[in-house]
């Protein structure tokens, strides 16, 4: 297939391009909206977001989720902040700065439009979000406060205490819930999008399956919009949610949709180590206690983890100012402890592949408040991060007032995702993609604070205006769930269920899941080497065979069954781990989240191509078990020059 | 440490349940109590028996998912705790657990642990938001609130809608979850313009599922996992009994 990969994004200066786009676009007349019927997959930030809006508008939504009610998305679990240059501290913000430090922290692998665009929305939705309710931070005389983030040198981030992303999903939520009672909404919680259905191309519809009851059944629309989230529990182990997945991304990119940079996945400096092998699931400590946490191992190995003790050898409390080592102060003077995410979580892994961590099988490091305590006073503290101060202690049963955290890094956030153009379409008509599922503003790292910013922009103010323009254009459609199309996919997702339930074999899908996460951690992770990758592509299609013939599914299709839904996930992220590899073996160089050994500079650091690789690659899928074809968009920097990022 | 799980296993909403049981050995004090089912689970899956059905989702005590009865309490014995961040380092060696789902009339059975919350939902829907179109706002710092207040709304947004302040109480009320978010927005200016006009849809609402009323044990805040205090059902009352003053037209 010949697929030219168009941007679509206006030319002239960037300043006005969106407005410029807004009026060039097509919009649909007020009454003739409710001709449409739009289908909303998910019900985070962005799925949340763009249903209520597109209801507000006069769209009829029908909107889907996997989750017993639209409130528990995982945007839910955010803890940090929420960025927006409001420059309300009158340090030096702008968009334009905004726009510079995302860029350059997605170490040049964004497309520049895009992401100037989200900086200019980014002063709307602090202003949406507190005429909902959120109730953010406040200083005294009743304004908004702000903290400071991971890359940047300006305090822009809004915040709500450890809790952001609950009290924006919640706003997001509320406006949800006045579309449903306003019947502008059709909400079906508990059921999981399965496939997507395209007539003459563009994107009709969707298969779900009732999770409750288990009926498979086609939903008609005149487009769909994917909100799904990210990929990063192809991991296993990651911060996201047990039942974050990639199954709507993945099955739309079997339907012809192309992945881009699957292999850009962040690791978070900031996370609870792993305890054992029993480990669900990784918990983030927000990035924002690296405001007045310190980072640091000790200088002398024997004050780290000994595994013939299963224990670090002495107290962090006794260990004096002069053994430690601040790596990230003494690396990084100006950035100090808030260096973007990538940079921490290598320095995190150095220093423990020195053989200085301090927690379960020497992967972790301290992140120490006694300075904090000391300036400020236990009583500050913990208003700034008394609930995370909480949530460590009932996890790994340690005080943090009284020593040091350890941390770890994890998998968090996914930058790669759903190909789309500037109007957040896909290269299938009909079919738009918002939020952590799209590839579009992150580039190779994302900024701290920046993907709430990011699912808002695309929902509350993208996707009403660029969803119009292709309405307007293909006219309303006729919008029947009985036609062949859609019966077909019906049958191949009738079939896939059937097939799951009827291996009837020894394993668990735990087990399968797990040992695919393990993998690509070791080989896929923080820093990946060709000799790794190359196994790992020999790994997955083995490990994907055994699944095929010894998983365990039991129980039946016909009502609730957690094992099948698992078993679904689990089959789709065994196919797109290999587009992920692949596409991290492609990428022969180093840029943000992924590391490849072969390419650092003299000092580790991640050591660009920009001659070869400044592009996006978008993969297309031929067949399980078949190479994907690159189709390459071209990635073109007229404002923010390429240069080795430098945090030192 | 080994422990004795006795689990309410129900196949479906108009089946009769029972309770099995199970051993749990070799559990460590640093698995939370639903990687400790997770471990069941994984073998029950292996050898062809249908797992345990239990809801979670972020097991970061944040998205509201979990929860199940532990020994008759929500989220389990250990105070502010959900029960995905309940660790087993909280029970000892030769422990008996017994394991239900939410118990209320409102909450029906769907498998096992898992039950129907929508009702929730359907509160919300009522009128718990504050009507501000996509697009409308005044800029954010035009509309300053006393920090005081702001910290108060916070408190009461904290709500993870769980339910366990439900499954807690004698009566099966859900007014500690509805006064959360009535007193949330109607201590905000932001709130101001529908705050009567809300607290009288979303107590419609709610007395119209199968939820009890509030007699004042105080159950539910105790159970809860995120402290919401007795004092936004005092201000729901208040606000209700206003709203029945104002004028119905406005």
């Amino acid at each position: 297939m010949s697929i030219d990969l168009k941007s679509n994004a206006p030319t002239g200066p960037i300043e006005t391009s969106w407005s410029r786009h807004k009026f060039d676009v097509n919009v649909v007349n007020p009454a003739n909206k409710r001709k449409y019927t739009v289908i909303v997959v998910g019900t985070g930030l962005a799925g949340a977001s763009a249903a209520a809006t597109l209801g507000e508008l006069g769209y009829n939504v029908l909107n889907f989720c996997f989750q017993d009610s639209p409130r528990r998305a995982h945007s839910i679990a955010a803890q940090g902040g929420i960025n927006a240059a409001k420059n309300y501290q009158n340090d030096g913000d702008s968009v334009y700065r905004l726009f510079y430090d995302t860029v350059k922290g997605g170490d040049f692998r964004s497309r520049e439009s895009n992401v100037y665009r989200l900086a200019q929305l980014s002063v709307n939705i602090i202003d949406q979000a507190a005429a909902q309710g959120v109730p953010f931070a406040r200083e005294y005389g009743g304004l908004l406060a702000n903290r400071s983030f991971g890359g940047a040198l300006v305090s822009r981030t809004f915040y709500a205490r450890g809790q952001t992303g609950q009290q924006l999903l919640l706003g997001a939520y509320s406006a949800h819930a006045a579309q449903v009672a306003a019947g502008k909404i059709k909400m079906f919680p508990r059921h999981e999008m399965l496939d997507v259905v395209t007539i003459d191309g563009h994107a009709r519809g969707i298969v779900s399956r009732d999770l409750t009851s288990g009926e498979i059944k086609s939903y008609a629309a005149d487009a769909v919009v994917l909100a799904t989230g990210g990929y990063g529990n192809v991991f296993y182990l990651s911060t996201n949610a047990m039942g974050s997945n990639v199954t709507a991304a993945w099955r739309a990119a079997k339907r012809g949709a192309l992945f881009a940079n699957p292999c850009y996945t962040q690791i978070h400096p900031t996370c609870i180590p792993v305890s054992g092998d029993h480990q669900s699931k990784l918990t983030l400590m927000s990035e924002s206690l690296r405001n007045d946490g310190r980072v640091w191992v000790p200088k002398d190995a024997k004050d780290c983890w000994n595994p013939d003790e299963s224990a670090v050898g002495r107290h962090p409390s006794q260990i004096p100012d002069s053994d430690r080592d601040y790596y990230l102060e003494r690396r990084y003077p100006t950035f100090g402890n808030l260096v973007p995410r990538d940079v921490a979580s290598r320095a995190a892994k150095l220093s423990c592949d020195e053989g200085r961590g301090v927690a379960f099988n020497g992967r972790g490091v301290y992140l120490d408040f006694k300075d904090a305590i000391g300036r400020l006073g236990q009583e500050e503290v913990a208003a700034r991060y008394g609930n995370l101060f909480e949530m460590y202690e009932r996890i790994t049963g340690a005080n943090p007032y009284k020593e040091p955290m350890r941390i770890y890094p994890a998998i968090h956030y996914t930058m790669g995702g759903l190909w789309v153009d500037y109007n957040l379409q896909s290269n299938l008509p009909g079919l738009f993609v918002l939020g952590e599922a799209n590839f579009s503003d992150h580039g190779a790292n994302r900024l701290g604070a920046s993907a709430l910013m990011q699912g808002l922009a695309d929902g509350y103010f993208v996707i009403p205006y660029t969803l119009g323009h292709y309405l307007a254009e293909v006219g309303p459609q006729k919008k029947d769930a009985t036609a062949s199309e859609f019966k077909g996919v019906e049958e191949s997702v009738n079939g896939r269920v059937n097939k799951l339930l009827n291996v009837k074999g020894k394993r668990s899908v735990d087990s399968f899941h797990r040992e695919l996460g393990h993998l690509m951690w070791e080989n896929c992770g923080m820093a990946r080497t060709r000799e790794g990758l190359t196994e790992a592509l020999e790994r997955i299609p083995q490990i994907r065979s055994e699944f095929w013939e010894n998983v365990s599914v039991p129980g039946s299709g016909a009502n609730l069954n957690q094992s099948l839904e698992k078993a679904g996930r689990v089959a789709d992220f065994l196919e797109f781990a290999e587009v992920k590899v692949g596409d991290a073996l492609h990428r022969e160089e180093s840029c943000g989240g992924h590391f490849r050994l072969e390419h650092q500079t003299e000092e580790g650091e991640a050591k660009r191509d920009d001659d070869e690789f400044s592009y996006v690659a978008a993969w297309e899928f031929n067949g399980v078990d078949k190479k994907p074809t690159l189709h390459k968009e071209p990635l073109e920097f007229d404002h923010v020059k390429p240069s080795q990022r430098s945090y030192k | 440490m080994n422990l004795k799980l006795h689990v309410w296993r129900q196949n479906g909403p108009d089946e009769k349940g029972h309770f099995e049981t199970y051993d749990a050995n070799d559990v460590l004090e640093d698995m939370s109590f639903l990687e400790m089912l997770d471990v069941i689970n994984d073998g029950l899956e292996a050898s062809g028996k249908e797992p345990i059905a239990f809801e979670s989702d972020c097991r970061e005590g944040i998205c509201g998912s979990c929860g199940c009865m532990i020994n008759g309490q929500p989220h389990g014995h250990k105070a502010r705790t959900t029960t995905c961040q309940l660790h087993m380092r909280e029970f000892k060696d030769g422990d008996e657990i017994v394991i239900e789902p939410f118990r209320s009339k409102a909450f029906p059975v769907i498998k096992d642990l898992v039950v129907d919350r929508s009702s929730f939902d359907r509160i919300i829907q009522s009128g718990g938001y504050i009507t501000a179109r996509t697009g409308s706002a005044p800029d954010a710092n035009a509309i300053p609130v006393a920090k005081v207040e702001s910290d108060r709304a916070f408190d009461a947004a904290t709500c993870i809608g769980c339910g366990a302040c439900v499954a807690s109480c004698p009566n099966g009320s859900a007014m500690l979850f509805t006064g959360a978010k009535i007193t949330h927005l109607g201590l905000l200016p932001q709130g101001q313009p529908e705050r009567f006009i809300r607290v009288d849809k979303m107590v419609h609402q709610m007395d119209s599922e199968d939820f009890g009323h509030c007699s004042n044990f105080g159950e539910c805040t105790l159970a809860c996992p995120k402290s919401i205090s007795l004092d936004v059902i005092a201000q729901m009352n208040t606000d209700y009994i206003k709203a029945q003053f104002k004028s119905r037209d406005t």
